[in-house]
């Protein structure tokens, strides 16, 4: 049997990866794939704590089941926000991107 | 003890990919090494026996999330983008390690304090039953989810036209 404690420390460190990445890179893609990172280190903690500690519910799993269908929303919208943002602008980093009117 | 090798395996797979993926400069690995680390997401699932989980992850994260991501890179911009080498500045660097460093010290602190980690239920290791899943998702019971079921696919459907809307060309009049 798995400690539980392994499942706790492997889903802070990939939030903090992500966090990181998140305040790291200027990219709007890479920040968007960063925020991916935080986003399933979430899901993982909700399934596990849905298995390990009441094992007989399933508010965890369907918790994660509905958060992967909103993230694929999510990730669609922004991914056209950046699509336009980088017609506009002709540039997706972020700091070239000072006001959000032409 | 199987499953303590698989975990570490897996665990070691995510944490190296993800790092890769925030500290890679080029735009398509990092898309690369996001679908390594959803990959080995989806197998911590299959280890905790939630199949199902697993399955959709795979379908919809990997298949589909990943897929868009190319899609938009491969789009955007053929110059500045697909060789683009991201230049970072190491104070900006420094203060994003600072203050992850910072909040992991709180979070472990704070979860590996607590006590609830020594109430784990010994699980058996059986599969979650189908049936159950299903049942569970389309009826209207207590525990049973049939409306964020109905009002998720209503939302991913206004989501997608969203989306079309924001992104398509404007036809000049």
């Amino acid at each position: 049997m798995i400690p539980v404690a392994f499942y706790f420390v492997l889903s802070a460190l990939l939030f903090f990866i992500g966090v990181f990445g998140f305040v790291t890179r200027r990219n709007l893609i890479a920040m968007l794939i960063s925020v991916e990172l935080v986003l399933n280190s979430a899901d993982l903690n909700f399934a596990m704590f849905n298995r390990i500690l009441f094992p007989g519910q399933f508010e965890g799993f369907f918790f994660s089941l509905f958060s992967i269908g909103v993230s694929a929303a999510e990730t669609a919208v922004a991914i056209a926000i950046i699509i336009n943002v980088y017609r506009n602008f002709k540039s997706d980093q972020v700091n070239r991107i000072e006001n959000m009117k032409l | 003890m199987a499953k303590l090798v698989m975990f570490c395996i897996l665990a070691v797979v995510i944490l190296g990919s993800a790092t890769m993926c925030v500290m890679t400069k080029r735009i398509m690995r990092a898309a690369t090494f996001l679908l390594l680390v959803l990959f080995g997401i989806a197998g911590i699932y299959f280890l905790l026996d939630y199949t199902y989980l697993g399955t959709a992850q795979i379908a919809i994260y990997a298949g589909g999330i990943t897929v868009l991501y190319v899609f938009a890179i491969q789009l955007v911009s053929r110059r500045t983008l697909q060789g683009l080498i991201e230049r970072v500045k190491l104070s900006k660097a420094m203060g994003g390690l600072l203050i992850s460093l910072v909040g992991l010290a709180t979070v472990l602190g704070v979860l590996l304090k607590n006590q609830f980690i020594n109430k784990a239920a010994d699980v058996a290791s059986v599969e979650v039953p189908m049936k159950t899943v299903g049942m569970a998702l389309v009826g209207s019971e207590k525990y049973q989810y049939v409306l964020p079921f109905e009002l998720i696919s209503v939302f991913l459907l206004a989501c997608i036209i969203g989306a079309i809307m924001i992104a398509r060309k404007e036809d000049d009049k």
